[in-house]
């Protein structure tokens, strides 16, 4: 299936459409919701030359990075791009999109000179198509030909990557090759070295080690080739046509893949999959059937459809995902089946927020994202009743809701299929973080038990590992350099290759901060950059914490920390910065607090702050302070 | 099978889609130098869309043959 069929229909869409940008306060809004049907390439196209119209550059104060994106590539891609734009206007992101002259994406990276360079992309995508990576390559080739072959594609692949990386300083994303090509041999064409379609699978493999030894993200065209099928990625009376490699009806899936790879980038993925429960996790109600009454597990196809669709929950909490139950249900009936139904895959342990009740759900995911200290744009909410999942659409349209049918063989598949929880790399706190909410739940009752704040903070035997940035924690460091929202000082979004740069600059200095406590890792929970100017002034460039360690002092910590490393490099003063987003608003005046003195205030309402040096006496805190 | 009304009235949703003009009324001798816009990339479109719609693919000789609306509506009469 190439269609997103995860995304609901919207009845009124074209009458909406015809009338978006009636109303400039909302126009953005009404796009983005528009962006969030299910639409096919010409609807596609229809909404993107309606937004490009009213919005020919980003609106005021989006939340979300606009992207100058490079599609570069040796076919054509101009049917590509508005969908690239539909794609980012799904997620709230305004993407420009340039497309190199008709194969000169190579002579264009190379010229300072091309409409590529005028273009000035923040990120470059390389869509070569299988033609062209397989350019040269025929049966007639023994296998040490072939491999001269390979290693030649492979060579200039890295040598396009270098190039862009160092004209633009941006992400780079690389299109694996589709598997275009007909067999000539069949079952067993790994034996024909000069193959083609051999060759691409070769290329396609070796592309995974390649991209990751340089920092290349792949956009992996040839794994959903594989899982619906070539001949709904590519058209060959079309290549022999217009020469688009990628047929339109394609093109929507196509630009979603690249909005999720360039949100995620962001660090905007979803965090957290809510589900439902009566009918979603288990077939019947349990306040109605009771434990035994329930469809789960083993004897019948809809009660093992159930423990699948678990088993695929549990493995999305395994690579970092947070679990949450939304359900209208007494509590006590709710948590039975997690605690006593021998076929339950999941466990109490394993739900983050456990939230049932009667209550209306749009304000029990209001609830479940405070009580996670996440977003509501971070939830993604499964239900079998339309009625729910329409009220949710309505009430709280941030909030991701998958069109699901009543069988839950296919949810797994809506939820994969979707991309929602698109991931780029994974860290070890991405592994850890389910023991890290429920660490979390301990630490609350220690604090409910606790008879006031210092014993508290004091009972947490609190220590705070201080690490200059490191190659090793590079991943770590640009993942939360790059979705931290709310408490995130200047929101500056940094590459690889910027913190790179901090890492050799002798006037500058990064701080990667883990706490830990008696209950547990917290993992790295806050970054630093400061840069020294010419004045002796230590500018704080970025200062982001997770939010889950709000609350225990590790500000004031962080800020002793701060003034010693500007104390090395020889400063004076420090100056930071407060620039406001939609979503920083709670670290608004994070530096008077700290006992900095306000020089500055904008209209925008961001503030700059200056403390001496000179007089500064570091905070006593319940932190303990190690160098890592 | 489509008759010839269903199939011209299938196909004029497909061109105000493709168009986004509501006002295009579709007649067998409609082609590519009567509407504004109609460029190689929007007959794909509409190529694409029509088959999509109909559940079938025009084959190579089909396509090169087309001259107006007409010419498309029979291949598609003849083709479901």
């Amino acid at each position: 299936m190439t269609d997103l069929h995860w995304l609901p229909t919207i009845p009124d869409w074209r009458a909406r459409l015809r009338a978006l940008g009636s109303d400039p306060a909302t126009a953005w809004a009404e796009a983005v919701a528009l962006a969030n049907a299910r639409l096919n390439f010409v609807l596609t196209n229809a909404l993107d030359e309606t937004v490009r119209r009213a919005f020919p550059a980003p609106p005021a104060g989006l939340a979300t990075r606009p992207v100058r994106l490079a599609v570069l590539g040796s076919a054509t891609l101009t049917h590509l791009l508005p969908a690239i734009r539909v794609a980012g206007l799904r997620r709230g992101i305004w993407i420009d999109t340039y497309e190199n002259d008709f194969g000169q994406y190579a002579q264009e990276l190379s010229d300072p000179g091309s409409g590529l360079f005028a273009f000035k992309p923040t990120a470059v995508l390389l869509s070569l198509d299988a033609y062209h990576l397989a350019a040269g390559v025929t049966a007639g080739l023994d296998a040490a030909g072939a491999d001269t072959a390979l290693d030649e594609i492979k060579g200039r692949i890295r040598e396009t990557w270098r190039l862009a990386r160092e004209a633009f300083r941006c992400p780079v994303i690389q299109q694996t090759a589709l598997p275009v090509h007909p067999a000539v041999l069949g079952s067993n064409e790994h034996r024909l070295p000069g193959s083609r379609a051999r060759f691409l699978a070769r290329l396609n493999q070796a592309l995974r080690g390649m991209a990751d030894a340089d920092g290349v993200d792949l956009l992996a065209v040839d794994d959903h080739a594989a899982r619906c099928g070539i001949e709904r990625w590519h058209d060959t009376a079309l290549w022999h046509r217009s020469k688009q490699e990628i047929a339109p009806p394609a093109a929507p899936l196509y630009g979603d893949l690249v909005g999720r790879l360039l949100a995620a980038k962001q660090g905007r993925s979803f965090k957290c999959l809510v589900m439902d429960l009566d009918n979603t996790m288990w077939g019947g109600v349990i306040g109605d059937d009771g434990m035994e009454g329930i469809a789960l597990g083993q004897g019948s196809a809809l009660g093992e459809a159930y423990v699948a669709f678990q088993d695929y929950a549990r493995e999305l909490t395994r690579r970092g995902v947070i679990l949450a139950i939304c359900s209208k249900n007494d509590e006590a009936n709710a948590v039975e089946p997690f605690e006593k139904h021998p076929e339950m895959v999941l466990r109490r342990p394993d739900i983050s927020s456990f939230v049932a009740n009667w209550s209306d759900k749009a304000g029990n995911l209001r609830a479940i994202a405070e009580e996670l200290n996440i977003g509501l744009d971070s939830l993604v909410f499964i239900d079998d009743n339309p009625f729910e999942r329409n009220l949710v659409r309505q009430e709280l349209p941030m909030v991701a809701v998958p069109e699901v049918s009543d069988d839950p063989t296919y949810y797994p598949r809506a939820i994969a299929d979707a991309g929602y929880f698109e991931g780029l790399s994974v860290t070890d706190e991405d592994r850890e973080r389910t023991a890290q909410y429920q660490e979390n739940k301990a630490r609350d009752a220690l604090k409910a038990s606790a008879t006031d704040l210092p014993s508290y903070l004091r009972g947490l035997e609190m220590q705070l590992i201080c690490k200059r940035f490191d190659r090793l924690g590079l991943q770590r460091i640009v993942q939360l350099i790059n979705k931290s929202n709310q408490f995130n000082l200047t929101t500056k979004r940094y590459t690889d290759e910027d913190v790179l740069a901090v890492m050799a600059d002798p006037s500058a200095f990064g701080l990667q901060l883990r706490l830990l406590d008696r209950f547990g890792d917290n993992g790295v929970i806050a970054i630093i950059i400061g840069r020294l100017r010419e004045n002796q002034d230590l500018y704080i460039d970025t200062w982001l914490m997770s939010c889950r360690v709000l609350g225990r002092q590790v500000e004031p910590t962080t800020l002793n920390l701060i003034a010693q490393e500007a104390l090395k490099l020889g400063a004076r003063r420090l100056v930071g910065e407060y620039i406001p987003t939609r979503k920083n608003g709670m670290v608004k005046d994070h530096y008077a607090k700290l006992g900095f003195t306000v020089m500055q205030r904008d209209e925008a309402g961001g503030n700059r702050n200056i403390i001496d040096l000179a007089s500064f006496k570091p905070a006593d805190t319940f932190i303990h302070v190690t160098e890592g | 099978m489509p008759t010839e009304p269903e199939i011209y009235r299938a196909m004029t949703e497909i061109f105000h889609d493709v168009f986004m003009r509501d006002d295009l009324v579709l007649k067998a001798e409609l082609s590519a130098k009567d509407v504004q816009g109609w460029d190689s990339f929007k007959q794909i479109e509409i190529i694409m869309a029509t088959e999509e719609r109909f559940g079938m693919k025009f084959t190579t000789r089909e396509l090169d043959s087309l001259q107006n609306v007409g010419d498309l509506v029979r291949v598609v009469a003849t083709r479901t």
